[in-house]
């Protein structure tokens, strides 16, 4: 669990891994020869300074960017060519730094949303909404799961952050995802909602995968089986946590004395 | 951003729908038909224009020309080829659709002001036409269309049954965005509006959604260019100009962006500024620029969403457990 992955052995169990994933926007390259694989059933955790390129990571993953050079493979298939929706579809679900909720609807309306697309009633616009409340039990369901059930008939944008990111995390897993994505879940939030997100976090990948970036250390030490250094675009280093932060390099990039060492 | 039911208990909106029904099937009696069928038909066109902006968050400035050809189609078919004037409508009608779609996907492509700017210049590509196409007749447009025969049987040429007819246009149009608003479809218009990349990663094609949306508010556009054209049995440039792009943004300002019922208000306040301050020359432009800047500084939710938000604050129980056949819909105003 907590050793990288062995070539050869590890194929068979790995559900997502990049290949010298690269991205250049205008002269600057901001993720570059990225190799990354991602285990099933674990929780891997990308960290790095600010402007490491882990959220770009994230985006070139989800195809919300497109990479200059590289491939994506998920679940065994080249996805490097597919678009954002597509990626979703596929059960590879992103969240977003900033809470991710539809503010002016209802938490109930929220999960909905990620309930009603397979349904294929998306396009009727001569049908009553009426007929969403079908998906009320297993949007309540849920709900419920993250606690909050008390705040189904709120509207989002009235709740606390810690719950916006619980209801973001019951609408992502709406949509039965195999791969998470987490991009900060622990951004912004207090102690207390800390521990509930993270014990969400250790709750959901019992059966899915989680990769996640997160810049709380002892959230990543707690939560992770393996754990991805990124500093300007590269892979630092890979290992357990103990494994990472007992590598000098870490170190050096974490104690902000990175610029010396790597820099002309 | 939130509809006019939203405000008001279900049984208030029934009684406040029922008045109004009384009072349109009323109207032509106590005012100027023409007048009121004019208002109808900017009502018409201000619902599909708020249906893209308030519910999709698309700023289109270019409806004008959806409205303006469906005129001139429906205007031509019926003078020079003799449809029947429901006929009429549809071939106008299915024009502005068709070019709601191809617009629509050149310009979906592009967000906010590049949108705005897209849809702008397209529309300028028709005004063009229209000035230069022979069958447009230029600067005198088409004029002495004949309001003709509904399915051959209803005397159009009188005002009244041309007024129910109007009416009858209006609330089908009306009827189709409050049933797109509320439906599965609507429910994703909205999460677009509210967080469209959040959208994406639940696996929305985003862009197909706005397609369908702005196809269809160009076809409603062009249903109320169409029924306008018989009205004044005339398409002129007027209707193809940018200024009416632009009047349809300031109708819809005026009313309630993103509310139900507040482009209709809109539309009817323009119209009725237009009309009884005829006389005052120019200056109508004058007045009507300052009533808007007053309104955008003072009532910023419009005419509709000032009211929603009173209904609101002063409803009683509202806040405590509001029903949950309406709280589905609860949304806070701006």
């Amino acid at each position: 669990m907590h050793r990288p992955p062995a070539e050869g052995c590890a194929l068979d169990d790995v559900i997502l891994e990049t290949q010298g994933l690269t991205k250049e926007f205008a002269g600057f390259t901001a993720v570059s020869g990225v190799d990354l694989k991602v285990r099933r059933g674990t929780i891997h955790a990308l960290i790095g300074p600010n402007g490491a390129g882990k959220t770009t990571v994230f985006n070139l993953l989800t195809k919300f960017l497109e990479p200059t050079a590289g491939k994506i493979v998920y679940g065994g298939r080249d996805i490097t060519a597919l678009r954002a929706p597509e990626v979703a579809r596929l059960g590879m679900v992103r969240s977003f730094q900033i809470s991710a909720v539809f503010p002016h609807l209802s938490v109930r309306e929220n999960v909905r949303i990620a309930l009603q697309r397979p349904l294929g009633t998306s396009f009727q616009f001569w049908r009553s909404e009426r007929c969403l409340d079908a998906l009320n039990p297993r949007a309540d369901a849920l709900i419920a799961a993250v606690g909050l059930a008390d705040d189904r008939q709120s509207t989002a944008a009235e709740l606390p952050y810690g719950r916006k990111r619980a209801l973001e995390i019951a609408t992502t897993l709406a949509l039965e995802p195999e791969l998470l994505l987490l991009d900060e879940p622990m951004a912004g939030l207090g102690h207390e909602d800390i521990g509930r997100i993270a014990g969400l976090i250790r709750e959901i990948a019992r059966s899915r995968t989680v990769l996640m970036v997160e810049h709380n250390l002892s959230v990543v030490a707690d939560l992770s089986d393996i754990i991805t250094v990124l500093t300007r675009g590269r892979v630092l280093a890979e290992g357990s946590y103990a494994q990472v932060s007992g590598n000098a390099e870490v170190r050096e990039a974490y104690m902000g004395t990175g610029a010396v060492a790597g820099h002309a | 951003m939130t509809g006019a039911r939203d405000g008001f208990p279900a049984r208030w909106r029934v009684g406040i729908a029922a008045l109004l029904l009384a009072a349109a099937l009323a109207a032509p009696f106590l005012f100027y038909p023409v007048f009121l069928m004019q208002a109808l038909c900017f009502a018409l066109f201000a619902c599909a224009f708020n249906l893209l902006i308030g519910y999709v968050g698309l700023l289109s400035f270019g409806h004008a020309a959806f409205m303006g050809s469906a005129a001139y189609i429906t205007a031509y078919t019926v003078k020079a080829w003799g449809f029947e004037p429901l006929t009429g409508i549809l071939a106008g009608t299915a024009v502005a659709a068709l070019l709601g779609a191809v617009f629509g996907w050149l310009a979906i492509r592009r967000q906010g002001i590049y949108f705005a700017m897209v849809t702008l210049a397209l529309a300028q590509m028709i005004y063009f036409i229209a000035v230069e196409a022979k069958f447009t007749g230029g600067e005198d447009g088409i004029q002495a269309v004949p309001r003709g025969h509904l399915l051959g049987v209803v005397d159009l040429n009188h005002s009244l049954p041309m007024y129910y007819f109007v009416l009858a246009v209006f609330l089908g149009g009306y009827a189709l965005v409050y049933r797109t608003i509320h439906s599965p479809f609507g429910q994703v218009l909205k999460a677009i509006r509210e967080n469209e990349p959040r959208a994406i990663s639940l696996g929305y094609r985003t862009e197909r959604y706005k397609l369908l949306a702005f196809t269809l508010s160009a076809t409603l556009a062009g249903l109320a260019g169409a029924t306008k054209a018989l009205v004044f049995q005339l398409a002129s440039l007027t209707d193809v100009t940018w200024q009416m792009s632009g009047e349809v943004v300031l109708m819809t300002l005026l009313g309630g962006l993103g509310t139900e019922f507040g482009p209709v208000v809109g539309a009817f306040i323009d119209v009725t500024m237009e009309n009884y301050l005829a006389s005052w020359g120019s200056w109508v432009t004058v007045i009507q620029g300052v009533i808007f800047v007053f309104c955008v500084l003072l009532f910023r939710r419009g005419v509709v969403g000032e009211i929603v938000d009173l209904a609101r604050r002063f409803a009683p129980g509202r806040t405590e457990a509001p029903p949950p056949a309406t709280v589905a819909q609860t949304a806070p105003g701006e």
